[in-house]
């Protein structure tokens, strides 16, 4: 019963770590109508970034690199939102979708062309120690990110509720032509969701990047995020972090 | 004064181009023959660590040749790169781009090893996996093209059972008492679930069967990058006593991650050769001190040949890649890979004289290659390769297999190399070759 409980617990908190992932396309998702298969690439490249701020070009202090990493995501948002998307307004989804793709190969390109492609340890000094619990093995990293995304998840909720930026999001996503007869720019809609994105993603860009090391396959842990993301609701942020599934998927594996 | 500007401009450029054009037509006059080497490379996506160590230590083993005059002093290397991003549908589109000009191809992934070995059979264009790809392919009489040298992935399972043995114990001598060390032992086999990782079950089923120990095989799905489910699995329930790490890329890093966050002992863990590179082990941190991994060369920079490459080479600033990673694991292998292919060059050109090779005379010279602890000496790679010796029926040549730990800064050898249980890896070569000949309908060659 103890292993049961066990593999349910790491399940749960191996959710957690990818609905950190799934959060950024459903928050993408819910302003844009777009699902953004550059998500992953996204991680990928505020992990390379931050590794570039603290070790492999400069030696900035964490806050700093971090700061910087968050502003590199940001120049990304307008570039994408700015460069890449503003030609495709008003055409069908689908381009939106690919265009995405594009995205995706750009950004894996120029982060090995500036960062190179070895694997890179990133510690931030965030505990990495093991202990029992009732027979149960718990981590304090695992744990750490766990709150992380609580309050990323937390804050979220908050933003899309309360603030005006985050209803006029929320309109958007409704209806895009609604929200442009009341006022909304779109445009500045998406940039702000694409800051956003740029931000969780560089979250998760961190938490996979200590835990994996920074490197190219963490373009692909948005793909296995995705049955998070399905499960929890395309567009929906809370939905995003139902790790429960995750849990089921663990326990599944194991007994296949 | 316009016009007359540009078009004394134009009349220098006019100029300047003749000359150049001339002098290069001087020194083409000049010009050695080349062989030409198409290059399968990844050094972009999720394995370009391994991808660039390979491809460079090739090339820069090239440059040394070039720079010393070329093959014997008269043929000059000249190759290009593929990047082929380690996905086997680019691979072949690169195999056809070269094909009607090299005469052999390292696939560099066990994928586009069995895609390739069709197409270079009937091409006549020699497949050299070294360290990877079909381990029954060892097996010259149905596999003529293909060479499995210096080991193959069989071989080094054998090699890593007796290697358990030893830590359990053994002599490392008497075959006879191998089974009483190993009874009862609990060994998972870890591997990434792509015909690569499952290559090595059959026999460590095989050799489960002959000496007693339990084997289980845990499946990673591809890209490998979350084993918490396995590794649970592992230590948990399975209670291994050993843990065979065979993975690729970011899933070799994983599992060390993952034991020491269940507490189970680094030391206990024993790499395929795809991950004991330092790429493979930096990522995990403190977690992968202690760690072992299997090798079929020597790794640092301690070695003559390596020596001269760095003054020769990088010293002219002719290197193909940072300088930090001369000496690192893939970029050895990559640079023995080409030693190899260099002496059977060498090999060919005694029989068929020297001149740029087809890829039947260079076949020729892979089947008769003999390379001895002396002639590595005189090669300048003692201790960075092992003796070789080919035949018409033995593709793999070698099979030695090399231990080396991760002290937490680099890999140190053990100082064990350890021969295969060569007639146990054969009987089962030969019978699964049989096998494939059967099933494509191929007439094995008779060896003399």
């Amino acid at each position: 019963m103890a292993f049961f409980f066990e593999v349910l617990i790491t399940g749960l908190m191996v959710g957690i770590m990818y609905s950190l992932i799934a959060l950024g396309f459903a928050l993408i998702f819910k302003a844009s109508d777009v699902f953004n298969m550059a998500q992953g690439a996204m991680s990928l490249f505020a992990g390379l970034a931050l590794v570039g701020f603290l070790h492999q070009y400069m030696h900035l202090p964490l806050w700093l690199a971090l700061l910087c990493t968050v502003g590199v995501m940001t120049i990304w948002a307008y570039v994408i939102v700015f460069v890449v998307l503003k030609p495709l307004v008003n055409r069908p989804p689908l381009m939106l979708f690919m265009a995405t793709f594009g995205v995706m190969y750009l950004m894996e390109g120029i982060g090995q062309s500036i960062y190179g492609t070895q694997a890179k340890g990133l510690n931030i000094g965030i505990p990495d120690n093991s202990f029992e619990v009732a027979g149960i093995f718990m981590s304090s990293f695992d744990l750490f990110f766990a709150g992380v995304a609580a309050v990323l998840v937390a804050g979220l909720i908050w933003f899309f509720q309360k603030t005006r930026n985050g209803r006029a999001l929320r309109a958007v996503s409704d209806d895009h032509e609604a929200a442009l007869s009341v006022g909304i720019p779109l445009l500045k809609a998406w940039y702000l969701t694409w800051i956003i994105a740029g931000i969780v993603a560089t979250v998760a860009g961190v938490a996979w990047g200590t835990r994996l090391g920074v490197q190219f396959s963490l373009s692909y842990i948005a793909f296995k995020a995705l049955p998070v993301l399905i499960i929890g609701g395309l567009d929906s942020i809370p939905g995003a972090n139902r790790p429960l599934f995750q849990a089921l998927r663990s326990v599944r594996k194991r007994d296949s | 004064m316009g016009r007359k500007l540009s078009f004394t401009i134009f009349a220098l450029v006019l100029v300047a181009s003749f000359i150049l054009s001339s002098g290069q037509a001087m020194a083409s006059e000049e010009k050695k023959p080349e062989q030409f080497v198409g290059l399968l490379a990844y050094r972009t996506g999720p394995f370009a660590a391994g991808g660039s160590g390979l491809t460079s230590g090739k090339e820069d083993f090239m440059a040394l040749i070039n720079m010393r005059g070329g093959i014997n002093g008269k043929i000059m290397y000249k190759w290009e790169e593929c990047e082929t991003a380690y996905n086997a549908a680019r691979g072949v589109e690169c195999y056809n781009r070269f094909k009607n000009k090299m005469f052999k191809v390292h696939p560099e992934s066990t994928g586009i090893t069995y895609a390739l070995i069709p197409k270079a059979t009937k091409d006549k264009i020699v497949v050299i996996s070294s360290g990877y790809g079909r381990a029954d392919a060892s097996d010259g009489r149905v596999f003529p093209w293909v060479f499995t040298i210096p080991t193959n992935y069989w071989s080094q399972n054998t090699a890593k059972i007796k290697w358990i043995a030893m830590q359990e114990g053994w002599d490392g001598k008497d075959m006879s008492t191998i089974g009483k060390y190993l009874k009862g032992l609990k060994i998972a086999n870890l591997h990434i679930d792509v015909p690569y990782g499952q290559e090595t079950k059959p026999i460590l089923d095989a050799m489960a069967k002959k000496f007693g120990f339990k084997v289980r095989h845990f499946p990673v799905p591809w890209p490998g990058i979350d084993q918490k489910a396995q590794w649970m699995d592992i230590v948990r329930r399975f209670k291994a006593d050993w843990v065979i790490n065979r993975n690729w890329g970011v899933s070799c890093t994983v599992p060390l991650k993952e034991a020491a966050r269940l507490k189970f002992p680094s030391n206990r863990i024993l790499g395929v050769w795809w991950c004991g590179a330092e790429e493979d082990v930096l990522p995990a941190g403190p977690a992968a001190k202690g760690y072992y991994s299997t090798n079929f060369h020597g790794v640092g920079r301690d070695f003559p040949i390596i020596k001269e490459v760095v003054d020769k080479v990088y010293g002219a600033m002719k290197g193909n890649i940072s300088f930090t990673r001369v000496g690192s694991v893939y970029y050895n292998r990559g640079f023995v890979a080409a030693i190899v292919d260099h002496e059977a060059i060498l090999t060919a050109h005694k029989k068929f004289g020297v001149k740029v090779l087809t890829g039947e005379e260079f076949r020729w010279g892979m089947e008769h290659l003999n390379i001895t602890k002396e002639r590595i000496k005189e090669i300048g790679a003692e201790g960075l390769m092992q003796p070789l010796k080919t035949s018409c029926a033995d593709h793999e040549g070698g099979g030695m297999v090399f231990f080396q730990q991760w002290d937490g800064k680099k890999w140190v050898s053990t100082g064990d190399v350890i021969t295969p249980m060569r007639k146990f890896v054969r009987g089962m070569i030969e019978k699964s070759a049989a096998k494939y000949a059967k099933e494509k309908g191929i007439t094995p060659r008779t060896c003399k």
